[in-house]
């Protein structure tokens, strides 16, 4: 689960985080408001959405002028200026899509003189399962393209989760980053604190790009983007409130209500399977025969009726969608209550587009003596190669 | 031969009494008499569980309050793990605690930072965990831990290792079909921090000797099929190798979305599907680009 900036910088805060002072806005009045009460004389107009790359974005739309998502005002009026311009419009970045996004809020934070910056991130590292910062002096940047053109100025230091950040630990990322003097003092604070609020709230990713130091010497988080562990979310009820539902798929909302592991992508083949392996693999099968899935969907091991119904629901609401393709490996789940299942769906939601089931596995030769038998239009497959085949012809063909 | 289990393996389940762990103890009891020998729910020390096999016939296992009276009264040298995600944390970490030599955690959903903890404890332990969020280990015949279905299998010679389950069940499936069979199959979870990675059970496989083959099943996110590449290209030098065939799931997967597995995402540009075929492949893997065609592809480069 993402957050916007101005939510992260908050709860950073909390933590004792040094934040440059801000207000969130959802009008133009409201941000003429919020530039009055800092101090000026230089102010950040920031669009919050879910995705980076907003700086360097451009809005669609004309009205909203050719500079990026993020700019810098040099006086009150023109903070308000900005607000008219930006909110409402849609912001393309990098990380959007060719689609962009509706910017709705803005964060209107107090100018920064910045010396330097930096790149600071808090992540799982898998390869030692450990939390880990990494830091480079390549700041303000893609990290993805420091990573890829000069990946030695990119320095990752694991922390033991029985010991926290050491002493040592803060000793190589000052290091790294060739802090000294106050900045140097400012980390023997702000890095175990990171790695707090990391721990505590449960985090997945917490990427501050820039870290600055600010002319004065000091230490700053200038940009914050976290993402939280959906797995606990259960033990953070005041993470779970900052949820924003209109910066994410209404498919994917609706799927996450029955428990289905479900994203929306581009395509026009919708697919149901079971197992995210088997899901991914039945992606990657219809692209191999010259489709596009329209989506993941993963009905889990031990589907029911109402959860094969549900998917059924949120497939076929795509308009994008041409065709389904279901693919069930009955394991401890039997075919022929998959079928029953799928038949059900089929009757209560009905079906506009070619349908093609593969069973395999428990009870296989009774799943589809039940789907034959059941009157409805529904091709039948007996593998996953032969699946993808028919889909995809009966997508082309129609 | 075979890995991790066979019909001496003594099994306790941790979070028997629940639904789930009920359901599939049933069912391992059923598979050729798996020996499910107890079952810990705290709380619940001194009670009986009762159970009905799938042929009919009822069962009962003695359940205890902690793992290590379990393993002290039964003699168990494997632990099951269907404890809900909130707690299954604690319960590995009480499983590593009493020593137990193999965990099995099917349990999918648990916080990825408890996952850190248990690692951490694990690393200073002579425990072997595998998963969490994995269908489990069956050796054909013998032992069946976790919820594979014991149908689809047939004792044989090939190896099987997954990060996904229903992937690993078209593996079996298929080798079944080409008259392979399999030796064990092992299921190593989809989640990004867990106990056993690819490269501990290939080097179990390659020195198993009824291991004639071996049939290989990854997925997007981090880099522990490179690093498998990287053991395979090593071992190979000192004349260790065996036949593999391989798939990687989620070449169409978009990058920064995480699909269904909390380990399958492609982030920071790293995880992506090509690399990993490419590694898989320098490393001498036939990496099969449908997953409909693991068992023919095998069989294919056994007769080669």
């Amino acid at each position: 689960m993402n957050i916007h900036e101005y939510q992260a910088k908050a709860l950073l805060k909390g933590f004792g985080a040094p934040v440059a002072a801000g207000v969130p806005v959802f009008s133009p009045d409201e941000a003429e408001a919020a530039a009055r009460s800092l101090p000026g004389p230089l102010w950040v107009v920031k669009s919050q959405i879910h995705a980076g790359g907003r700086g360097k974005g451009r809005f669609k739309e004309a009205s909203a002028g050719d500079k990026g998502g993020v700019r810098l005002a040099r006086s009150v009026d023109e903070v308000a200026s900005f607000a008219r311009e930006m909110l409402g419009a849609t912001l393309v970045t990098k990380q959007t899509g060719p689609a962009g996004k509706q910017v709705n809020r803005l964060y209107i934070e107090d100018g920064a003189d910045i010396a330097r910056e930096l790149y600071c991130s808090l992540l799982v590292d898998r390869a030692v399962g450990r939390v880990a910062f990494v830091v480079s002096t390549e700041g303000g940047m893609d990290i993805e393209t420091v990573a890829h053109d000069t990946p030695e100025k990119i320095v990752t230091v694991a922390i033991d989760p029985e010991a926290g950040v050491s002493a040592a630990d803060v000793a190589a990322i000052v290091s790294a980053l060739k802090l000294d003097g106050a900045a140097a003092k400012d980390a023997e604070t702000l890095f175990p604190l990171l790695y707090k609020a990391f721990v505590d709230k449960d985090m997945s990713l917490l990427e501050i790009n820039p870290l600055i130091v600010l002319k004065d010497g000091h230490l700053r988080v200038l940009d914050a983007k976290v993402s939280f562990d959906g797995n606990a979310l259960f033990r953070h009820p005041d993470v779970e409130a900052l949820r924003d539902l209109t910066e994410e798929d209404a498919k994917e909302i609706e799927a996450h209500k029955h428990d289905l592991a479900y994203v929306a992508l581009s395509g026009n083949i919708g697919c149901m399977v079971n197992g995210a392996g088997l899901a991914m693999a039945t992606m990657d099968i219809i692209k191999l025969y010259g489709a596009e899935p329209a989506n993941f969907l993963d009905v889990g091991g031990g589907a029911s009726r109402e959860k094969v119904t549900a998917a059924f629901k949120i497939i076929t609401a795509d308009p994008a969608v041409k065709g389904i393709l279901i693919n069930i490996f009955g394991g401890i789940m039997k075919c022929d209550v998959i079928a029953e299942g799928v038949i059900a769906a089929v009757r209560e939601v009905g079906l506009q587009v070619p349908l093609v089931v593969r069973l395999e596995g428990t009870n296989v030769a009774l799943g589809k003596k039940i789907i034959a038998e059941s009157g409805l239009d529904v091709i039948a497959a007996d593998d996953l190669d032969d699946a993808a085949r028919k889909i995809v012809a009966a997508v082309k063909g129609a | 031969m075979s890995i991790l289990v066979n019909k001496d393996t003594k099994v306790i389940v941790q979070g028997l009494t629940g639904k789930t762990g009920t359901f599939h103890t049933e069912q391992a009891l059923g598979y050729h008499g798996t020996q499910m020998v107890a079952g810990v729910t705290p709380g619940k020390g001194g009670s009986t569980w009762e159970g009905t096999l799938p042929d009919g016939s009822k069962a009962t296992l003695p359940v205890f309050d902690t793992v290590a009276e379990a393993r002290e009264k039964t003699g168990a040298n494997a632990s099951v793990v269907y404890v809900p995600p909130k707690a299954a944390g604690v319960s590995i970490i009480e499983a590593i605690d009493a020593e137990m030599p193999l965990i099995v955690t099917i349990t999918e959903g648990i916080p990825v930072l408890d996952m850190v903890k248990v690692k951490a404890r694990l690393d200073r332990s002579k425990s072997r965990l595998l998963g969490p969020n994995c269908p489990g280990v069956l050796t054909p015949g013998e032992c069946k831990i976790g919820i594979m279905p014991g149908s689809i299998f047939r004792r044989g010679s090939v190896g099987i290792v997954s990060r996904s389950g229903t992937l690993t069940y078209e593996a079996v499936f298929q080798t079944t079909n080409e008259g392979l069979g399999q030796t064990t199959a092992v299921g190593i979870g989809g989640d990004p921090v867990k106990g056993t990675e690819f490269i501990d059970v290939l080097e179990l496989f390659l020195a198993d000797p009824e291991t004639k083959s071996i049939v290989m099943i990854g997925e997007i996110g981090g880099s522990a099929e490179e690093a498998a590449a990287q053991f395979l290209k090593d071992e190979a030098r000192r004349g260790r190798a065996k036949p593999m065939v391989g798939f990687i799931a989620g070449r169409t997967a978009p990058p920064g979305r995480t699909m269904g597995h909390a380990g399958a995402v492609i982030s920071g540009g790293k995880g992506g599907a090509e690399d990993k075929i490419a590694a898989m492949e320098a490393a001498g893997i036939v990496v099969s680009p449908s997953p409909a065609q693991l068992g023919r592809t095998l069989a294919e480069r056994l007769k080669a």
